[in-house]
């Protein structure tokens, strides 16, 4: 009686990771999933499908945007600190400080009630082409996440601009480029390449940091989930489906960020 | 500058070739420290100048000026007969006064560090092209024909793909080589290339500065190989205390030693 090799070695691979705890695991995942299917209610889901694609759409654009910003930023605010003169490095530390050392839900309302109140005092502000965007709320959400982003991550370039070997900026010198090309050309790329596992720890911050816009009256997927329980007095359903949706948000940005990690391989020890 | 005067004409075939690399009386201080203390040192076209000292002697800031990695405190530095022009730092040292100069320079000096420098996020290939790319501005694939010639020279043919990190030191050391070949410099300066190196990797690398010297490129070399020292110079220069001790050709500097402290240094590293 013989088996072949392959199926041998694919048995062997297949039962290695088919261990009896993971069967196990994936058996309780299954039953609670079919109870919460079969015993919980989802009649409302009907009802709030659209809204909640729009929540859903609209969580994601002010993660993208604001993460897009905020490391835009960072990028010269951790250069500053790294680098800088000392009367640029105390501003951008200063700046981090003071935005790192306050609660987000705090300079949220400070710019949306305060700056939000104060414009429309102005009457060059109501008359400027900006002001359709300025009465909204957006824009607000947007600003105040950004801030926080970059100052966070202000801090972790600045960190990673530190880290890159002193040689290798050298070897550029030494070639004769100009500063500029070192910096775009060898300090900036592997300054983002070593952040990159811990802006991906951020990122997945930041995603949780965008309910908080909900209390500013911009409707993301955690405000609709609000809405169908005020509306409704279902509550449990709504929030189970809302962890749902985040675990698979943060799912997604940290199998972007491994994806962009792999690009260069790194070799431990 | 005790021996030096003596030795300058015992220099074979020394006028008819230009100035490729020329040092007037050059001081470095780091703050209290003296480290160069009025050197003079010439490289003439197709010279191998071999630089060797004990350890804090400034060999290695010598020729971190070439390129001024470091800047010099004072003195003069010609690079094929052009002038680094130096202006006053303000602290009573001296800067590149016009960093296009220095960046122009720069391109004809082609550098190999103690520690390779490679860049990590680049594999060996790119390595070898960025400069002929984003500096001298060739194109692409003309840079990638010329890197693929200089990795084959180096021996490092099958590994134009590989990063940096995934290859052994002295591998590493012939892709910092071949980088600098690439910019098809005038003069190679090498500081110390095989200090960082295991033992059984430093004569891959010595083996291909020697080809290099055997085809006439011009070349200052720091190092402590002092075999390697006399079978490839064509000068040697000891440098002492930050002073030029004794210099003169590989054969009576290593065969026939005048000064005291270089007989001595030679007897401790033999």
């Amino acid at each position: 009686m013989s088996i072949p090799i392959t199926s041998l070695a694919e048995f062997a691979a297949r039962s290695a990771w088919l261990q009896p705890h993971r069967i196990l695991l994936m058996a309780v995942a299954a039953a609670l999933v079919i109870s919460a299917a079969l015993f919980m209610r989802w009649d409302w889901l009907p009802n709030y499908y659209g809204l909640a694609l729009q929540g859903i759409w609209r969580t994601i654009w002010i993660l993208v945007v604001t993460c897009v910003l905020g490391i835009m930023l960072a990028v010269p605010l951790g250069l500053a600190q790294a680098a800088g003169p000392w009367w640029l490095a105390m501003p951008a530390n200063a700046f981090c400080t003071v935005i790192r050392g306050t609660p987000l839900l705090l300079q949220l309302w400070l710019l949306y009630y305060g700056l939000g109140s104060l414009f429309p005092q102005f009457p060059w502000i109501r008359q400027s082409e900006l002001w359709p965007y300025l009465r909204q709320a957006w824009p607000y959400a947007v600003l105040s996440l950004t801030i926080s982003f970059a100052a966070y991550e202000g801090e972790v370039m600045r960190g990673a601009f530190a880290g890159v070997p002193r040689g290798q900026l050298e070897a550029a010198r030494a070639y004769g480029m100009r500063p500029f090309t070192i910096f775009r050309r060898i300090w900036l790329p592997q300054a983002l390449h070593r952040a990159l596992p811990t802006l991906a720890g951020e990122t997945v911050l930041q995603l949780k940091c965008t309910p908080l816009v909900a209390t500013i009256t911009v409707v993301d997927i955690y405000a609709v989930a609000s809405r169908v329980r005020q509306d409704t007095f279902i509550v449990y359903e709504p929030l189970l489906l809302l962890a749902l949706i985040y675990l698979i948000i943060s799912g997604v940005i940290i199998f972007l960020f491994r994806k962009m990690e792999a690009r260069i391989p790194v070799r431990l020890g | 500058m005790s021996g030096a005067a003596a030795s300058t004409a015992d220099r074979p075939a020394a006028d008819e070739a230009a100035e490729a690399i020329h040092i007037e009386n050059l001081h470095k201080k780091f703050g209290a420290l003296h480290v160069l203390k009025g050197v003079s040192v010439s490289a003439r076209d197709g010279e191998v100048v071999a630089i060797i000292g004990g350890s804090g002697s400034g060999k290695s800031t010598l020729l971190r000026c070439i390129n001024c990695l470091e800047n010099p405190t004072s003195g003069i530095i010609r690079v094929n007969g052009e002038e680094i022009r130096l202006k006053p730092d303000g602290h009573g040292g001296a800067v590149p006064a016009d960093r296009r100069q220095i960046e122009r320079i720069r391109t004809r000096l082609g550098m190999v560090f103690q520690s390779f420098n490679l860049w990590s996020h680049m594999t060996l290939l790119e390595n070898v092209i960025e400069v002929p790319v984003h500096v001298l501005g060739i194109r692409r694939a003309e840079a990638v024909a010329t890197a693929e010639r200089l990795l084959e020279r180096v021996g490092l043919a099958d590994k134009r793909d590989v990063y940096p990190a995934f290859m052994s030191g002295g591998q590493q050391q012939r892709g910092a080589i071949a980088r600098a070949l690439a910019i098809q410099p005038r003069v190679m300066l090498f500081d110390e290339p095989t200090s960082a190196l295991d033992p059984e990797l430093v004569g891959e690398v010595l083996k291909v500065i020697a080809d290099l010297a055997k085809e006439g490129r011009t070349m200052v070399l720091v190092t402590h190989e002092m075999k390697f020292a006399r079978q490839v110079a064509t000068h040697v220069v000891y440098l002492y205390n930050g002073q030029v001790e004794e210099e003169g050709p590989p054969e009576q500097l290593f065969g026939d030693p005048r000064s005291e402290r270089l007989k001595q240094f030679l007897r401790n590293v033999h």
